[in-house]
């Protein structure tokens, strides 16, 4: 818990199907509209989230990698994506009901003021610059940030 | 309680989690004791606008439900 007034809310998104982010994005968005001090902690496949629409890759492997990662527009659902059919299909079958896009909630994020911070370990592994990350981004921050970020929040969540 | 609406949120046909996330909007922008009506058609606001007002300390005055339509009253406490 946190020792002041002000609760807190910390999540982690891992995932990076748009399916999950999105279901992060909800909860993050409604936690900072309730007042709560929020943060998102992107790891692994999680940094497709805020990665631009950029080639990302040193390597072989990096690039290889870059080659496959989207941006927040481009991943596809953890279920059901039949090679991008299935991300079609829930666009629209979202925007037949007006349900707010990605892109937006991570903007509707980045107004309410949540702080986004990326993991360093992952942009190591997989070669991704904080030039290649959308410019609201915090510096990148290891495992220990976030852990302490966590202790002080009154909610956790891993996504 | 005297209930002179300062300002109205139109969040019809806004699905969730933004009925919610435009009524914190909206409430920043009007003063202590002042009164925000939100409308809203997510049935699913009538749980969630409770539920910020509860967390968030403001008072709902009162919330009825039209035709289709939610109408919401809220007085900004801090």
């Amino acid at each position: 818990m946190s020792d002041n007034e002000t609760k807190k809310c910390s999540i982690v998104v891992f995932s990076g199907d748009m399916d999950k982010i999105m279901g992060a994005f909800i909860i993050a968005t409604t936690a900072a509209a309730m007042d709560m001090e929020t943060s998102i902690f992107f790891t692994f496949w999680g940094l497709q989230a805020v990665k631009k629409k950029v080639k990302t890759g040193r390597g072989l492997f990096g690039r290889m990698l870059g080659f496959m990662f989207g941006d927040i527009d481009t991943i596809g659902p953890s279920k059901m994506n039949f090679g991008g059919i299935g991300r079609w299909m829930f666009k629209k079958m979202m925007k037949d009901q007006d349900v707010t896009t990605l892109p937006e909630l991570r903007q509707m994020a980045i107004d309410l003021g949540i702080k986004l911070l990326p993991c360093q370990m992952s942009m190591d592994v997989m070669e991704i610059d904080a030039d290649d990350l959308i410019d609201e981004m915090e510096d990148p921050v290891g495992a220990a940030t976030y852990v302490l970020e966590a202790q002080q929040a009154d909610i956790t969540l891993f996504v | 309680m005297d209930q002179v609406t300062t300002k109205t949120l139109d969040a019809r046909g806004l699905k969730c989690p933004m009925p919610v996330v435009k009524t914190k909007q909206a409430i920043d922008t009007i003063e202590i004791d002042e009164v925000l009506e939100v409308l809203a058609t997510d049935p699913g606001s009538m749980a969630d606008i409770t539920a910020w007002c509860k967390s968030t300390g403001n008072e709902l005055l009162n919330m009825e439900k039209g035709e289709g339509v939610f109408k919401f009253h809220i007085r900004r406490v801090k």
